[in-house]
């Protein structure tokens, strides 16, 4: 599964980090906690979180995450997109609450 | 070869810029990918910690054929129980801190996942020096 049938899927919004659209998912995280994603996120995973400051693309870019969802429709700080875009990083948009959304992305990653 | 950088305490809109240019750095130098990861990952938390708990601090990166040494000194109030601030979980972090993500209490522990030497020296009042040490081969321990 790729970044870009999650998007169709669960019906994100794609803020910015259009080139890694096609990056391939191997799971989930979700974590407001920076430290604990740097510990327990593997490569490939699409981080769920409510932070939208900066530091969480470097924290994706140090993964090798696939992409980040940013939850109840929270905006990012404009320096979070402009880095997402220097790392390739997507940023997702969601309504949904950390709990709803995560609960369509288990069902999908679990359907395939 | 020998890098040095400097981080201001508090800035947490440039933290992250060492381990980044130390990724840069090791891209040109063709190391392991997987290697490079660790040794990045490390150095961010180390970095993040100076910026949320002291005041300033200067970082070493001596590299050679065979690993990659960061000494990362920093003056601030320093860490008064080592071992305590090892433990998974233990965190001082501030409120505006933790609003950011971080003190979650586990960046000394991801450092010591990352690297295959940690030490960390404190004279609690002055300062923290940590000293990290990652082969490039695995096995050239
Ligand atoms: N450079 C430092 N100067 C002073 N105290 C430090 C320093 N590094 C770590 N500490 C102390 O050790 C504690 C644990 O550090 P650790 O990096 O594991 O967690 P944290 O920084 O609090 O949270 P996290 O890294 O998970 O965001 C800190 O809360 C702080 O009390
Ligand atoms: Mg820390």
């Amino acid at each position: 599964m790729k970044i870009t049938d999650v998007i169709r899927e669960l019906g994100l919004k794609v803020l910015s980090g259009h080139e890694g659209l096609e990056n391939e998912v191997t799971g989930a995280y979700v974590s407001d906690l920076l430290s604990d994603v740097i510990g327990n996120g593997r490569e490939g995973n699409v981080w769920i979180t409510l932070q939208g400051h900066h530091n969480i693309v470097a924290v994706a870019s140090l993964k090798d995450l696939a992409a980040i969802i940013i939850v109840k429709g929270i905006q990012p700080d404009e320096e979070t997109i402009r880095k997402s875009k220097q790392e390739n990083i997507p940023l997702l948009s969601t309504e949904d609450d950390t709990f709803t959304v995560a609960g369509k992305l288990y069902n999908l990653i679990l359907k395939q | 070869m020998q890098y040095r950088f400097k981080i201001a305490g508090g800035d947490f809109s440039n933290a992250g810029t060492v381990a980044s240019s130390v990724k840069k750095i090791l891209r040109q130098l063709n190391i392991n990918h997987t290697v490079s990861k660790r040794i990045v990952i490390a150095l961010y938390e180390a970095e993040v910690n100076v910026v949320a708990h002291a005041y300033s601090g200067l970082v070493e990166i001596d590299i050679d054929s065979e690993k990659l040494r960061a000494y990362i000194a920093d003056k601030g109030p320093g860490i008064p129980d080592i071992p305590k601030a090892m433990e998974e979980g233990f965190s001082t972090a501030s409120p505006q801190v933790r609003e950011m993500g971080f003190g979650a209490g586990m960046g000394l522990s991801n450092m010591k996942r990352n690297c295959d030497i940690l030490n960390i020296t404190s004279e609690p009042g002055t300062g923290t020096n940590v000293e990290m040490i990652t082969y490039f081969k695995p096995d050239a321990r």
